[in-house]
């Protein structure tokens, strides 16, 4: 070994933290989803609580799937990346300590106070002002960890993966500030610095982006590193990587006006929301191609590797929910769509088929890795999970379809005379077959993960502390 | 004083010009092999990572 070689370790011990609470806030998040599907086939569900009722578990729903299940996802691998393709420790442990202890804080935090109805009412931002100030805090450190890494990296390069990690951080943190600007009037009462249309207008750039940057960037950033990686293959084509990166960090943070078509809105804001969500089909689906074409010659891999297989569906289920998504942009469409079930179905192609599936694939592939095994303790429930994943998010998205054009239809249909010819409660009864449908497709989906679980604790505890240890191990070489 | 209207069709030409500039930059066959560096970073920490150098990326213009 020359001297220009020296040997150091990652921090796993913070992905390994993150991964197993991806896999635990995952199984909860989704069975609270199951849970509310359910209370909208049998209403008796809400058991009559002001604490049980859809109203203040819907938000707990969301916030848990998305930044519990979604947040540490996104924590696990961005940790486990930047460290990898930058040949370098995290900058501090205690400060990446500090973003484990403080983001489960806040989830703890959400699941004491938005049961209790303590809410701002704004969708995705509901946590009142002093968790948004911890959540601002834990970010900030959040950002300090991983741009911090990026600077002492050994490699030239910063791989593409990171740009779209930290993409995802900066705007998400300018996203949550901005947005949840307001005026406290008590312990956990606010109101919102804005009024009316502006405040709408915010909370939908926000609202939008939290779908564009924690969402899609940030998953993004995922893909490219753990597909390749699955795969053992380079990326397709770097260079697409590049102008994908700036295309669609361009192009998403004007798209928020389409959530609200034909409101008090100016109407050329909405006309601009709309040519920029048309647009921002093309970048999209250039990542999609990007990650699907990087299997070519490989092809044959997904006939033995479920994890490849989560990988690749999931860029499927993107591909497909970036095609609905523009065009329920147009207004037209949206005038047929806006505030059915439609909505719902699109929401999950996108959570259950793209950020559900590739964090799925990316944590069965990184947690032997960080757990120092060959590989997760059983490749045949991977297989299993992906079955019940697919088939539950195919009922969730179809049941959704048929709901939501069925309650468009109804909701729009008028007699010659001008009145409307169903009242709303016979489109709600003919939306009930498919809210039972919807459960089933989400009872599939929870088994998958319950079956993650058991894998996740039989692979943890074969791991021993000196294994670990030593898979944390890696060399440098300070000439490259 | 520059009205409204100019001021946002230069936007629009910014980005334009923005846009065509990323493009040419991107795949300009100069960056070839650093970009083919770049996307083996996956792997840089794998044993057999200088054979798959050889191999590099599929994204090609020579």
């Amino acid at each position: 070994m020359s001297t220009a070689i020296s040997q150091t370790a990652y921090n796993y011990k913070v992905v390994r933290q993150f991964a197993v609470m991806t896999v635990i806030w995952g199984v909860i998040g989704m069975a609270l989803g199951v849970l509310i599907a359910a209370q909208l086939v049998w209403p008796e569900l809400n058991l009559g609580l002001p604490w049980t009722s859809f109203g203040r578990l819907r938000p707990l729903h969301t916030n848990a799937v998305i930044f519990a299940f979604g947040g540490c996802a996104l924590f696990a691998t961005s940790y486990y990346v930047v460290q990898r393709t930058s040949q370098a420790r995290l900058i501090s442990d205690s400060l990446a300590a500090f973003t484990f202890w403080g983001w489960q804080a806040i989830i703890v935090l959400a699941v004491v106070t938005l049961p209790l109805g303590y809410t701002t009412s704004k969708e995705y931002a509901e946590l009142e002002w002093p968790i948004d100030i911890l959540i601002a805090v834990v970010w900030v450190s959040y950002a300090l960890v991983f741009f911090g890494t990026i600077v002492k990296r050994t490699t030239k390069h910063i791989y593409v993966g990171n740009w779209f990690f930290g993409g995802f951080i900066l705007t998400v943190a300018l996203l949550h500030i901005v947005n949840n600007l307001e005026l406290p009037v008590g312990a956990l009462k606010s109101y919102s610095i804005y009024s009316g249309a502006t405040d709408a207008m915010i909370q939908w750039w926000y609202g939008h982006n939290a779908v564009g940057f924690f969402l899609t960037a940030g998953f993004l950033g995922m893909m490219y590193y753990f597909v390749p990686k699955q795969a053992a293959r380079p990326i397709y084509s770097y260079r697409l990587s590049i102008v994908h990166f700036w295309a669609l960090i361009t192009l998403y943070i004007w798209a928020g006006p389409h959530h609200l078509h034909y409101t008090a809105l100016p109407d050329w804001a909405q006309s601009l929301g709309m040519v920029m969500s048309l647009i921002l089909l093309a970048p999209s689906w250039g990542g999609m191609i990007n990650g699907m074409m990087t299997l070519s010659g490989a092809w044959h891999k997904l006939r033995t590797d479920p994890i490849l297989r989560f990988l690749v569906v999931s860029l499927a289920f993107y591909g497909m929910s970036t095609f609905e998504g523009p065009m329920m942009a147009i207004k037209t469409v949206n005038a047929l769509s806006h505030y059915t079930d439609w909505t719902i179905g699109h929401v999950h192609a996108g959570a259950l088929g793209w950020v559900a599936m590739i964090s799925i694939g990316s944590i069965y592939h990184l947690i032997p890795k960080v757990f120092g095994r060959q590989q997760m303790h059983s490749i045949a429930l991977i297989n299993a999970h992906f079955w019940l994943a697919t088939v539950g998010t195919v009922l969730y998205i179809a049941s959704m379809w048929v709901n939501g054009i069925t309650q468009g239809l109804m909701w729009r249909a008028v007699n010659e005379d001008g009145t409307l010819t169903y009242s709303f409660v016979e489109a709600l009864e003919a939306s009930h077959i498919g809210y039972l449908v919807r459960m089933i497709g989400g009872a599939f989906f929870v088994t998958g993960m319950l079956l993650m679980a058991y894998n996740t604790w039989r692979t943890v505890r074969a791991a021993n502390p000196a294994e670990y240890e030593a898979a944390a191990k890696f060399t440098v070489e300070a000439a490259h | 004083m520059m009205d409204i209207g100019t001021l946002r069709g230069l936007g629009t030409a910014v980005v334009l010009i923005a846009f065509v500039g990323l493009i040419l930059w991107a795949f300009s066959s100069r960056r070839k092999s650093e970009f083919d560096e770049a996307a083996n970073l996956p792997f840089a920490d794998e044993p057999d990572a200088a054979a798959r150098d050889e191999k590099a990326s599929r994204s090609k213009s020579e």
